[in-house]
């Protein structure tokens, strides 16, 4: 009977249903632990937005190695990524790509706003071309300050995320 | 989720054979922009570089700022080259308002500006190892450029934005014992590029790739206008610091490196060759520095400058920095224009793209010593 | 080199005929190799150019817009400066004009390489632009410079300045659903300020 009803067209939809009542199941006695997963595999999108994205590679250097962190340097595919550290200025023209970019991406996904303009406007406050902070296209999860914040003050920024993401339910969108 | 596109969004097809591809503002080879490819198979047919995704409208914002507080947001286009970019203005102020420099102030600025020149070129170095897939290209550089970085937080007191020219010298004197701290650094760095020479230069991965491919040959090279190290890979001796020579680079020792070959390989060597030469400089530039004195002139608060224009340039780590100010008689200039080296050399993106195969594409680009934040100010 | 002093005595290019060149004024402090590249353009165009200045490297000049065309061709073909460095626009409401200003330098002639010759020329404008379909023309000069062709562009979505000839008009870095004045004229203020 099951045979019946799973066909190819609608095979991801009962997968996906599956996985739905999977998570809801496990979400109380093993929401720790994916949690725990999750918090040691942050996979960054690689989306460069302004000059922050020089902190962000030194970010990833030798000498500060934020994949000791388990955040691993932004590389890949942006339907493997559950984070956007948004490196800076948005301007109007990047805003549409910044959203089609964050839609794309699968659930759970945070954001960290990188720097005083991608949280406020910054420097760049009277600018015609740029927009005041992001809260206005992506929800935020954690604000870096700084301008461009130091290496050390990403990383802390991140930290912070996890230390979010620990608190938060597995299942985070219903 | 949006069911119609927003402008500029959305693919074109053009016929059957030839595909629309965008690369970027989301691609590892991108960096802030979008290069709209098509493409035939494997080769590039057309290109068109869409840059703008970080145009931040400095030359309007510079309108209504005056001549000093203008300088921390005209740093921020380029902010791990942050001293070259404010040079030309610098100058073009100085010559605005009839300032003269001290002497040891000149020096200072050589020094920094050349310690910039070398941070910026590692990251170039790092991103370009990255666009190649050679991690440890990223790792070296990335790693050795903080040696730099250290340098010049002494110095200025941050990281990459020091916004340490000012019109009239340098925001403050030389930390004590800086000189032997730099030389110390300096000579280390120095040895320590010569071996990037042994895991890049010489990898013959590294040569199978980049070499003939995007020829930009040297008749194309002077009627595009580019300028920096992809002129000089294409066989022109054309450096500012020896053409037009600014603050004290005439009495310093050095010289410009020149390849004939106008190739990927040739444009990614350059900038490593002039890495070199950037030690020489800052070596013989803290020899000849005077050992104290003054180093900078103070300012009337709110300076005016005369109904005048100046066109100031230097050559910063991408080629040639042009500014061109226009003053009215107010503490504002009327008019900021920045002439950058990464938007002159964007133009020869099309031209030595076409033809070229798909995976060719980000070695040619970022050979290109393109920083599109610059480009789009 | 930068410790030679100042030499300019620039008069504003209103005041200044073409025939009374400032070199009148002052004649022992003008550059003199700058003061021969101006003296060939005028020698040859007379009355149609003016020059601004003569400062040292730096020579400009200024050409009415019918004339740009070939005064650029006689600079590239009689005196070598091969591409152009930067092109910027500057609005001018109060003269109800929009300045276009070519830097032009040379790789190929040694002795010129320190040389930048600015060359100027002004487009009419409108109080409520259309850009691309108003008054407000220039002749393109990327066919004599090929290196113009960004530049152009971007004065184009910049101040709205159409220019003829060129192959290629479009938006370059603004957003492509920009429907504001050409930020970059006096008139368009940025909020706040």
């Amino acid at each position: 009977m099951l045979k019946d009803l799973i066909t190819p067209e609608n095979a991801n939809v009962f997968v996906g249903k599956l996985g739905d009542i999977l998570e809801k199941a496990i979400d109380k006695p093993l929401g720790y632990a994916i949690n725990w997963g999750r918090i040691w595999s942050l996979w960054p999108v690689h989306i460069e937005t302004a000059c922050c994205s020089v902190e962000f590679g030194a970010a990833s250097s030798p000498r500060y190695d934020v994949e000791r962190f388990g955040i691993i340097e932004a590389f890949g595919s942006l339907r493997q990524c559950d984070l956007i550290v948004v490196q800076g200025t948005i301007t109007r023209k990047m805003a549409p790509r910044l959203r089609l970019v964050y839609d794309q991406m699968p659930e759970p996904k945070y954001v960290i706003a990188m720097g005083a303009c991608a949280i406020t406007g910054g420097l760049y406050f009277d600018s015609y071309n740029v927009l005041p902070g992001i809260d206005g296209v992506i929800p935020v999860d954690v604000y870096v300050p700084g301008c461009p914040p130091r290496p050390e003050t990403l990383i802390q920024g991140c930290m912070l995320l996890q230390e979010k993401i620990k608190r938060m339910k597995a299942r985070k969108f219903v | 989720m949006t069911t119609e596109l927003p402008p500029g969004l959305a693919l074109q097809k053009v016929d059957e054979r030839i595909m629309t591809l965008n690369v970027g503002p989301q691609h590892p080879g991108s960096g802030h922009m979008r290069i709209i490819v098509q493409i035939d198979g494997d080769y590039i047919v057309a290109c068109d570089p869409d840059p703008g995704y970080v145009h931040r409208g400095e030359e309007k914002m510079a309108e209504y700022r005056n001549y000093i507080t203008n300088i921390p947001h005209l740093e921020r286009p380029v902010i791990h080259d942050s001293c070259n970019i404010l040079y030309p203005y610098v100058l073009g102020v100085e010559e605005l308002l009839g300032i003269e420099v001290p002497e040891r102030a000149k020096y200072i600025r050589v020094i920094a500006s050349e310690l910039n020149r070398c941070i910026y070129t590692m990251y170039w170095l790092a991103i370009y190892g990255i666009f190649l897939g050679h991690s440890t290209m990223f790792m070296w550089p990335a790693g050795d450029r903080e040696l730099l970085i250290d340098l010049m937080e002494k110095m200025s007191g941050a990281r990459v934005t020091h916004a340490h020219f000012v019109p009239g010298g340098v925001r403050n004197d030389l930390p004590p014992n800086f000189e032997d701290v730099c030389l110390r650094q300096v000579n280390y760095f120095e040895k320590r590029i010569k071996e990037y020479a042994a895991i890049f230069y010489d990898n013959p991965i590294l040569i199978a790739r980049t070499e003939k491919t995007g020829i930009l040959s040297r008749q194309d090279a002077i009627r595009l206008g580019t300028t920096g190290s992809v002129l000089r890979a294409s066989g022109v001796d054309y450096d500012l610091r020896k053409k037009e020579p600014y603050d004290v680079y005439d009495e310093l020792d050095f010289q410009t490196n020149v390849l004939k070959e106008g190739d990927s390989y040739a444009r990614s060597k350059v900038p490593w060759l002039d890495m070199m030469e950037s030690c020489r400089i800052i070596r013989n530039a803290l020899e000849k520095m005077p050992k104290s004195g003054s180093v900078r002139v103070k300012l009337k608060p709110n300076p005016k400058g005369g109904d005048d224009s100046v066109y100031k340039r230097v050559e910063s780590g991408r080629g040639s920095l042009g500014c061109y100010i226009v003053s009215d008689k107010k503490p504002e200039p009327y008019r900021v224009k920045l002439s950058v080296g990464s938007f002159r050399n964007l133009i020869a993106l099309p031209y030595l793209l076409k033809g070229e195969k798909l995976g060719n594409m980000p070695s040619v680009y970022w050979s290109l010593n393109y920083w599109p934040v610059e480009a789009d100010r | 080199m930068m410790s030679e002093e100042k030499e300019s005595i620039e008069t504003t290019e209103k005041q200044t005929p073409a025939d009374k060149k400032p070199a009148a004024t002052k004649e022992v402090d003008l550059p003199a190799f700058e003061k021969g590249i101006a003296d060939k353009i005028v020698a040859k165009f007379g009355e149609k150019t003016k020059v601004a200045f003569v400062k040292p490297d730096r020579v400009r000049i200024n050409v009415d817009k019918e004339n740009v065309h070939a005064v650029a061709e006689f600079i590239r073909d009689e005196l070598n400066f091969d591409h152009a460095e930067s092109v910027s626009g500057v609005d001018y409401p109060q003269d109800k004009e929009i300045e276009v200003v070519y830097h032009l330098g040379s790789y190929t002639d040694a002795s010129l390489a320190r040389q930048v010759l600015v060359l100027a020329t002004r487009a009419p404008r409108e109080e409520n632009p259309i850009p691309g379909n108003d008054g407000t023309k220039l002749p393109s000069l990327r066919d004599i410079f090929y290196s113009v062709e960004f530049f152009e562009r971007e004065v184009f979505e910049m101040l709205g300045v159409y220019f003829n000839g060129h192959p290629d008009n479009r938006r370059l870095l603004l957003p492509e659903d920009w429907a504001d004045l050409p930020p970059l004229r006096k008139d368009f203020a940025i909020k706040g300020r």
